[in-house]
């Protein structure tokens, strides 16, 4: 029996990771990748102690330190269903399964679906959800960026460079990310502003070859070769039914990063704490950590 | 004989960094071809996968899409 699983290696699933294995604790880290979003930003510019620093490198010091100690990481797996059965966790995963005294999820957000036919068949076939990772390949191309707030007028701004025209699909009347960025995509010459449309589909053969935009009564097709989905994030925390969660999805915690099931802990983006930022999750990882510590310390098991 | 391995990445993707420090633990020689930079070959990358996702691994010919850390091993016979 464990005394501790982690799900999550991002800045708060490592930090626990970092405080469980200076406490000795028996424990194990479980996680599709590691880093989580922080791997996926390109330069972080407010974590204490660097000025600059891309994400993935801070996520190899992470890393690189969590590495010190002896902590079993396993890398690649994703868990189905976590279950509180009497004084303990069974943590399913597509590989195998886990038992623990406390669990603290650190599983973080995941990219929102956009929920329309096409979407699952072209994902990776022209349709993605990091134009930062796959933008590159759409040089001289025509692309679509479905989302109206940061995230898509970021990677609109970057694709206006690359791509050869650049469709933004905004589902409200006018643009909610930064209006510094904004004016600059309205100025662009090969950059159309599709306000108050809404996706219907994405068409194609082998790769894509268009979409579907619903505007009003109005059905247009736009022959385009690549479509970024960026529309915000969700909670991953759907393997997790049996906990208070906000209207987000995001699991409710309190400031010693309890939730509301005795010995389950839950720390970073994927809770209801209100900044999400890198350094904060890193600082919330830590405390759930030492929540699960003394948890296990005071039940005599 | 060592076999041949071919890395189509971006330089702005995690699992293509991932992917990359694997074989370099691993002590695997590979090339590396930017498809950020490199259309001819990012087209080559898009014909032999039949997808547009980064990272590809070609490893004697065999396809792998994405950091699928057992297959690359599997393929590179590590296990």
């Amino acid at each position: 029996m464990l005394d501790l699983i982690i799900i999550g290696a991002g800045p708060a699933g490592i930090t626990a990771a970092i405080y469980a294995a200076r406490k000795k604790m028996n424990f194990v880290i479980i996680s599709r990748d590691v880093g989580g979003q922080t791997a996926w930003s390109g330069g972080v510019e407010n974590y204490t102690g660097y000025q600059f620093i891309p994400g993935i490198e801070l996520v190899a010091k992470f890393e690189e330190h969590m590495k010190t100690f002896a902590v079993p990481l396993h890398e690649g797996e994703s868990v189905q269903e976590l279950m509180r059965q009497r004084d303990m966790f069974v943590v399913r995963t597509d590989k195998t399964e886990y038992q623990a005294r406390t669990v603290i999820v650190a599983s973080g957000k995941q990219s929102r679906e956009l929920g329309v036919p096409g979407e699952k068949e072209f994902r990776n076939k022209g349709l993605t959800y990091c134009a930062t990772c796959d933008g590159p390949l759409f040089a001289n191309k025509d692309v679509a960026v479905i989302g109206g707030g940061n995230s898509a007028l970021d990677a609109a701004l970057q694709l206006m460079r690359i791509a050869r025209r650049v469709y933004l699909i905004n589902i409200a009347a006018e643009l909610t990310g930064d209006s510094a960025i904004a004016e600059k995509l309205k100025n662009a010459s090969n950059v159309a502003i599709y306000n108050n449309a809404r996706i219907t589909s994405v068409n194609g053969a082998q790769m894509v070859a268009g979409i579907t935009v619903q505007k009003a009564a109005l059905v247009d097709f736009l022959p385009v070769q690549g479509v970024f989905v960026e529309i915000g994030l969700i909670p991953s925390a759907e393997f997790i039914r049996d906990v208070r969660k906000n209207e987000y999805g995001e699991i409710m915690v309190n400031c010693k990063s309890e939730t509301d099931v005795p010995g389950l802990f839950a720390a970073g983006d994927v809770t209801d704490v209100p900044a999400k930022q890198i350094i904060v999750a890193a600082g919330e990882g830590a405390k759930a950590a030492l929540s699960a510590f003394h948890y296990v310390a005071i039940h005599s098991f | 004989m060592p076999k041949k391995v071919t890395v189509y990445s971006t330089p702005t993707c995690p699992y293509c960094t991932r992917a990359k420090q694997f074989l370099t633990d691993n002590r695997i020689a590979f090339d590396n071809v930017d498809v950020s930079v490199d259309t001819g070959r990012a087209e080559e990358m898009i014909q032999k996968s039949g997808q547009m996702g980064v990272p590809v691994l070609d490893i004697d010919g065999e396809i792998i899409v994405g950091f699928d850390r057992e297959r690359i091993q599997r393929a590179l016979g590590l296990t």
